[in-house]
C-alpha cells in the first residue's frame, strides 16, 4: 500500500469533518482511506496536461433571480424541526467563553 | 382482474374508464404491502391513512374532469431522500430520524399535481451511499426475486417495491447508478435522465453535480410517461435545464431500423459474469435482428471512471452533509461538552460507517495541499471521460452494455470490501460523470433465477432515442416474467 | 538606541449590499424583525434547498469594481468555504476564492502626508452569516438566521497602508464611492460596513513583511484607530522582548482596548474551498459591462466640478456637501425647488452641521426632506418669519421633518407686518424705558439695540427686526 495514513492525518480529518472516532475505528479508517487513495492514484496514469477541470458538465451560465421579495414570515417552518429552541431561535451550546 | 399486475399507465386508464377506483388501487397495494413488507422491507415509512385520504381527493378530481393525466390515481413510492411535506424524510439515516420537511421536492409536487397518490418513502443506502441498500439505518431491504440477495442500491427500496408490487412505480435518484443497478437486480425498468432534466430542488444532495432523479417502473412506457410528468425547468434549481422536447412518450415507437448502436468492447473484457455477458449480447442481437446497426467500439477510460467518481462524489458529499450538525433539524446527541463536542458526537452517532468513510475521504481530498492532486485531477479526468462519450456519440445513437458485472450479490457479502463494492459501479458511473441519460431493462436471468439488466446509454438530451430503442427491445423481448414463489 | 518600526496594514472590508432580497433566496434583507422571520429553507440550510443568485448582487459588485478601477472577471464562479459554526446554517459559506468578480483595483486617498494610491487585490461576493445571541440564563447561544444570506462584497486591499490615518482615509473613500453608487449605506455601527485589519510591523527599511495578525470586531472609526495603535504596540513589545508575533486572528475588545486571540484546536482554518456545484458560472458580456458603466452615477470629483460651474457657492461648502452622497442629494433636490443654492448651502453648512454634531449623527441620518427645507427658505425669503424663528422651526424640522408652513401657521409664528400694531408696541417700549431713550439721545447709539430687543420680546419674536429698527429711529428722532 503506497498511501500510509498517519494518526495525525486521521485526527486532522476528524477535526475538519467533525467526526469522533474510537481507536479501533481510527485504525480501520486509516486502512480504508489508504486503500482508497491508492486506488484514486490510478488517475495519475492519465496525462491531463492542459485539460480544463470540468465542474459543470453542461455550459450553462447566468442563472439569476430578480431582486424581488417573494418570501414572507416563514419562522414557524424554520424552527419546526429544531432539536432545541428558545424564543424562536435555535439553541446551541455556548459559542464564546 | 388483478390490479397489482397492471402497469402505472394501464392502471390510470382503467381508473379513467371507471373500471377501477383510486381507492381500490390504493387498497390493493396497501394489502400487498401488508402481506410482503415483513419479508422484503421496501419502505421506511408507509402513510396508509394519508394515501386513503388522498385517494378520495384524487377520485373526486378525476370524476370532476379536472385530473386527466396518464398517472392520475396511481399509487407511487418515493425514495426517502426526497423531501415530502409533513412526511418523515430520513435518507435512511439516524441523523434524520425525526425530520419532517416543510416543503416537498419539485419532482414530488409534479407527481402530486398529476394525481399520483403517495404511499410512503422507500428504503435506501444511507444518504444514497452504497450499492446494496444495506447501509440503511432502518434495516436491509431484500430482493423480491430471492430474499437471500440484496435488491441493489442505493434506490433498493424503490426497485424492490416495484418488483414486489408494493407500488405501481417509484421515484429514485441516481448519482453513480443508484436507479439503474437496483432496477437491474430487481428485474424492473429504471431510467436516469440527462442531468438537469428533473429538478433537484428537495432532493437531499449526495453529489450535487451527479445527482439526478428518475423513475423505477414496470416497463418503458411507464418510465417515459413518468419522465414527461416529472421533468421541468425549475427556477429554484440553477442547474435545471429547459427542455423543448419533453414529450417523451412520443418516442414510444417500436422501430429501430437504422438506429446505430455501439457496444464498448471494454465493458466485456474482464470481471464480467459470463451469464450477464451472454444475456446482454443476446439483447444486442435482438436489436440487430430488428434492423439496428450494432457494432463494437473502444470506449476509452472506462477504468478511470470509478476513482474519478469517488473523488468527486466524496468531496461534494463531505460538504453537502456538513449541514447535519444537530442545530437546525434531525438528531442531536444527548450529552455534549460545548459546541464542537456536540457537533462531533451528533455526527459520529448519527452517521453510519459508509457515510463517515466517504465524508472523511471527501474532506481529505479537498484539504489544503491535496486539492490539486486529487480533486482537480478528478475534474480533469471527468472532462476526458465526457470527451470520450462525445466522440462515441458522433458515431452512435445509443451505447449498449450491461448495468452491472454480476447479478444481485448475497446479503452481507459486499460491505466488508468497499473497493470491491465500488467496482460493481463500473458500467453506470461514467454516465453520471458525463451527465448522460441511461436506462436499465431486464434482459434475462442467471441460473439462480436472478434478473440481469441491459443498459442503454444516450447522448445528453437524447432521451427519445434511448426510449425508442428500449421500447423496441422490450417489445421484441416479450413479457418478462417473475419466477414462481413470489 | 530604540529601533524604529513601520506599521504595515491591509484591510478586508465587508459591505452589505442594498438589495431588497438576500443573495440566494427571495427573503427580505430588511434590518430588524423578530428572530427567523426573514428566513426560508434556502437561507437556513434545509436539506434539499438550493441557491439561485440575485442578479442585482452581481451588478452592484461590478459597479463597485468599476468605481475602484478593478478589472472585472468576465467568467467568474462561486466556491464553498467549509467551516462549522452555528451562524452558518450549511456549515459552508458560499463565497468566491478562485475567480473573484473584481481584481487589481485601486483608490486614491489623501491624508496630511499627501496623496497616495491604495491597491485593491480583489472584490468578491459572498453571503452573510446569521446572528448569535448569548443567553446568560441558560448558558447557551441562540441563533437567528434573519441576516443569513444577506449579500456582501468583501474588498481586500493590498498591505499598502502605514497608519490609522491612512486606514480611515481609505475606509472613508470606499464608503463614499459605495454610497454614491447606492450599493450600500455603509454604516459601521449597524454593521453594514465592517473592516478586518491585517497588521504587521517591521523595522524601518526592512524589505520583508513581518508576521501579521488579523483583527476583527471593529465597529467604528475610533475603534479601528485604537485597535491599530494597540496592536502596533503589542507587536513591537513582543519583538523588543525578542519574542515572535504569531499569525492568528484576534478579537478587539474596544472597552478593554486590547485584542484577544481567537484560537481553538477545533479551528483548523482549512476551508476546503471548491466550486459550488449548485450554482452555475457567471459570464459578464462586454455589453452588460458597458451598460453598467453607462449607468454609473456622477462621482464626487465630477460633482464638485459641476457644483463650481452651476452653483455659486464656496469651494469649502462644495467640499463638505459632496463628502456625503445623502447631503449632496438633499442639496440638489432642495435647490431644484427653491432655486437658491447659496441659502440651501448655508442651512446645510451651519444649522444642519451643528445639529448633526450635537446629536452625534452622520449626514446619512438626516431625516428632513428637500421639500420642507425649500419651504422654510421661502418662508424666510418672503419675510413671513424672521431668521430667529426660522432657526427654531428648523430645529423642530430636523427632528420631525414636519411641514414648516403648517407648523408656523399652527403655532402663530408669522411675523407681524402690520405697521400700526407694531408702532403701538414700539411706543409702549419707548415709554417704559426712559433711561435708554436718554442714553440714545446722549449719543449712546448702542441703546437702540436694547430697545429693539425689548420690542421683539414684547412681540414674542414675531416682528421683522429691520422694521422695528426703522420705527424706533423714527420715534426717537422726533
Amino acid at each position: 500500500m503506497a498511501n500510509v495514513i498517519s494518526d495525525e492525518t486521521i485526527d486532522y480529518v476528524g477535526i475538519l469533518a467533525k467526526l469522533d472516532l474510537s481507536a479501533e475505528q481510527k485504525e480501520q479508517a486509516k486502512k480504508d482511506m489508504g486503500r482508497m487513495l491508492d486506488y484514486i492514484d490510478k488517475l495519475n496514469e492519465l496525462d491531463t496536461e492542459g485539460v480544463e477541470p470540468m465542474s459543470h458538465v453542461f455550459p450553462v451560465s447566468n442563472v439569476f433571480r430578480e431582486d424581488v421579495v417573494t418570501n414572507g414570515d416563514d419562522s414557524a417552518n424554520t424552527i419546526q424541526n429544531a432539536p432545541e429552541e428558545k424564543d424562536g431561535m435555535f439553541m446551541v451550546p455556548r459559542t464564546v467563553e | 382482474m388483478d390490479i397489482l399486475k397492471l402497469t402505472a399507465v394501464q392502471l390510470a386508464a382503467k381508473i379513467k374508464a371507471k373500471e377501477v377506483t383510486v381507492l381500490e388501487a390504493v387498497e390493493a397495494v396497501l394489502g400487498q404491502i401488508e402481506k410482503k413488507e415483513a419479508e422484503f422491507h421496501c419502505y421506511v415509512t408507509v402513510d396508509r391513512e394519508g394515501a386513503r385520504k388522498r385517494a378520495e381527493e384524487v377520485q373526486r378530481a378525476i370524476d370532476a374532469g379536472t385530473l386527466k393525466g396518464p398517472l392520475a390515481g396511481v399509487p407511487v413510492a418515493i425514495k426517502d431522500n426526497m423531501c415530502t411535506k409533513d412526511m418523515l424524510t430520513t435518507c435512511s439515516s439516524k441523523i434524520l430520524d425525526n425530520f419532517i420537511p416543510t416543503f416537498s421536492a419539485e419532482a414530488v409536487i409534479r407527481l402530486e399535481e398529476a394525481g399520483a397518490v403517495i404511499l410512503g418513502k422507500t428504503n435506501m443506502d444511507e444518504f444514497a451511499m452504497g450499492s446494496t441498500t444495506e447501509t440503511s439505518a432502518y434495516g436491509v431491504t431484500k430482493n423480491p426475486w430471492n430474499k437471500e440477495h440484496v435488491p441493489g442500491g442505493s434506490s433498493g427500496g424503490s426497485a424492490a417495491a416495484v418488483a414486489a408490487e408494493e407500488c405501481f412505480f417509484a421515484l429514485g435518484s441516481d448519482t453513480g447508478g443508484s436507479i439503474r443497478q437496483p432496477a437491474s437486480f430487481c428485474g424492473v425498468v429504471g431510467m436516469k435522465p440527462t442531468y438537469g432534466t428533473v429538478s433537484r430542488y428537495g432532493l437531499i444532495a449526495y453529489g450535487s453535480s451527479l445527482d439526478q432523479i428518475g423513475s423505477l417502473a414496470k416497463d418503458v412506457t411507464d418510465c417515459a410517461t413518468i419522465l414527461e410528468v416529472i421533468s421541468s425547468h425549475d427556477k429554484k434549481d440553477s442547474t435545471s435545464v429547459e427542455r423543448k422536447d419533453a414529450d417523451f412518450t412520443k418516442a414510444l415507437v417500436n422501430d429501430v431500423t437504422g438506429m446505430k448502436i455501439g457496444i464498448p468492447k471494454d465493458y466485456f473484457s474482464k470481471g464480467i459474469d459470463p451469464e450477464v455477458k451472454g444475456s446482454v449480447l443476446a439483447a444486442a442481437n435482438l436489436l440487430k435482428e430488428k434492423g439496428a446497426v450494432v457494432e463494437e467500439f473502444d470506449l476509452s477510460l472506462v477504468e478511470y471512471a470509478i476513482p474519478a467518481y469517488y473523488t468527486i462524489a466524496a468531496a461534494e458529499a463531505s460538504s453537502n452533509l456538513e449541514r447535519f450538525d444537530g442545530v437546525k433539524y434531525g438528531y442531536r446527541t444527548k450529552e455534549a461538552e460545548g459546541l464542537h463536542d456536540m457537533y462531533k458526537k451528533t455526527r459520529s452517532e448519527g452517521f453510519g460507517e459508509e457515510v463517515k468513510r466517504r465524508i472523511m475521504l471527501g474532506s481529505f481530498v479537498l484539504s489544503s495541499g491535496y486539492y490539486d492532486a486529487y480533486y482537480l485531477k478528478a475534474l480533469k479526468v471527468k472532462a476526458l471521460i465526457k470527451k470520450a462519450f462525445d466522440e462515441a456519440f458522433e458515431k452512435y445513437d445509443v451505447i449498449l452494455g450491461p448495468v452491472a458485472p454480476t447479478t444481485a450479490p448475497r446479503l452481507g457479502s459486499s460491505l466488508s470490501d468497499p473497493i470491491k463494492m465500488y467496482l460493481g459501479d463500473i458500467y453506470t458511473i461514467s454516465v453520471n460523470l458525463a451527465g448522460l441519460p441511461g436506462i436499465s431493462i431486464p434482459c434475462g436471468m442467471d441460473k439462480a433465477g436472478l434478473p440481469i439488466g441491459l443498459q442503454l446509454i444516450g447522448n445528453s438530451f437524447q432521451e427519445k432515442k434511448l426510449i425508442q430503442t428500449a421500447y423496441a427491445y422490450e417489445q421484441a423481448r416479450g413479457v418478462f416474467l417473475k419466477k414462481e414463489g413470489n | 538606541m530604540a529601533k524604529e518600526y513601520e506599521t504595515v496594514i491591509g484591510l478586508e472590508v465587508h459591505v452589505e449590499l442594498a438589495t431588497k432580497t438576500k443573495i440566494f433566496c427571495g427573503c427580505s434583507t430588511e434590518f430588524g424583525g423578530a428572530p427567523n422571520t426573514h428566513t426560508c429553507p434556502v437561507c437556513t440550510g434545509m436539506p434539499g434547498s438550493l441557491p439561485v443568485l440575485n442578479k442585482q448582487v452581481v451588478e452592484y459588485a461590478i459597479a463597485v469594481g468599476l468605481a475602484t478601477n478593478c478589472s472585472i472577471t468576465q467568467y467568474c464562479k462561486f466556491d464553498r468555504k467549509n467551516y462549522f459554526y452555528p451562524d452558518n446554517p450549511q456549515n459552508y459559506q458560499i463565497s468566491q476564492l478562485y475567480l473573484p468578480i473584481c481584481k487589481n483595483g485601486s483608490v486614491e486617498i489623501e491624508t496630511a502626508e499627501g496623496k497616495k494610491q491604495v491597491r485593491i487585490h480583489e472584490i468578491h461576493m459572498e453571503e452573510d452569516a446569521g446572528k448569535l445571541i448569548h443567553d446568560e440564563w441558560e448558558d447557551c447561544s441562540l441563533v437567528d438566521y434573519n441576516r443569513s444570506g444577506v449579500p456582501l462584497i468583501e474588498i481586500v486591499s493590498e498591505p499598502d497602508m502605514r497608519s490609522a490615518e491612512e486606514v480611515i482615509a481609505y475606509l472613508e473613500k470606499l464608503r463614499l464611492i459605495i454610497q454614491y453608487l447606492g450599493a450600500s449605506d455603509c454604516k459601521l455601527q449597524e454593521g453594514s460596513m465592517r473592516a478586518d485589519v491585517n497588521l504587521s510591523v517591521r523595522e524601518k527599511g526592512a524589505k520583508e513583511f513581518g508576521t501579521r495578525t488579523e483583527m476583527k470586531n471593529l465597529n467604528s472609526f475610533k475603534a479601528i484607530a485604537r485597535a491599530i495603535e494597540g496592536e502596533r504596540i503589542r507587536q513591537i513589545d513582543l519583538l523588543e522582548e525578542g519574542k515572535q508575533v504569531i499569525q492568528e486572528t484576534r478579537r478587539w475588545d474596544d472597552n478593554k482596548e486590547y485584542s484577544y486571540a481567537m484560537r481553538s484546536k477545533e479551528d483548523a482554518q482549512d476551508y476546503r474551498y471548491f466550486p459550488d456545484p449548485d450554482l452555475v458560472p457567471i459570464q459578464i458580456s462586454d455589453e452588460w459591462l458597458a451598460k453598467i458603466r453607462d449607468n454609473q452615477p456622477e462621482f464626487r470629483t465630477e460633482k464638485m466640478k459641476r457644483y463650481k460651474e452651476e452653483y455659486e457657492i464656496p469651494d469649502y461648502d462644495i467640499d463638505i456637501i459632496t463628502n456625503s452622497k445623502h447631503l449632496a442629494d438633499l442639496f440638489e433636490a432642495t435647490v431644484a425647488i427653491c432655486k437658491q443654492p447659496k441659502k440651501v448651502s448655508n442651512w446645510l453648512m451651519v444649522e444642519t452641521m451643528r445639529l448633526l454634531k450635537e446629536q452625534d449623527m452622520e449626514p446619512e441620518d438626516i431625516r428632513f426632506s428637500p421639500e420642507n427645507l425649500a419651504k422654510l427658505i421661502l418662508l424666510t425669503d418672503s419675510k413671513a418669519i424672521n431668521s430667529t424663528v426660522a432657526k427654531e422651526v428648523f430645529e423642530v424640522m430636523f427632528d420631525k421633518d414636519m411641514d414648516p408652513e403648517a407648523y408656523v401657521e399652527e403655532k402663530g409664528l408669522k411675523t407681524v407686518n402690520d405697521e400700526g400694531a407694531l408702532r403701538k408696541t414700539v411706543e409702549e417700549v419707548v415709554a417704559a424705558n426712559p433711561q435708554s431713550v436718554e442714553d440714545y439721545h446722549n449719543g449712546k447709539q448702542k441703546a437702540i439695540g436694547f430697545l429693539v430687543g425689548q420690542t421683539m420680546k414684547a412681540m414674542q419674536g414675531k416682528a421683522d427686526p429691520a422694521m422695528v429698527n426703522k420705527l424706533l429711529k423714527e420715534l426717537l428722532e422726533d
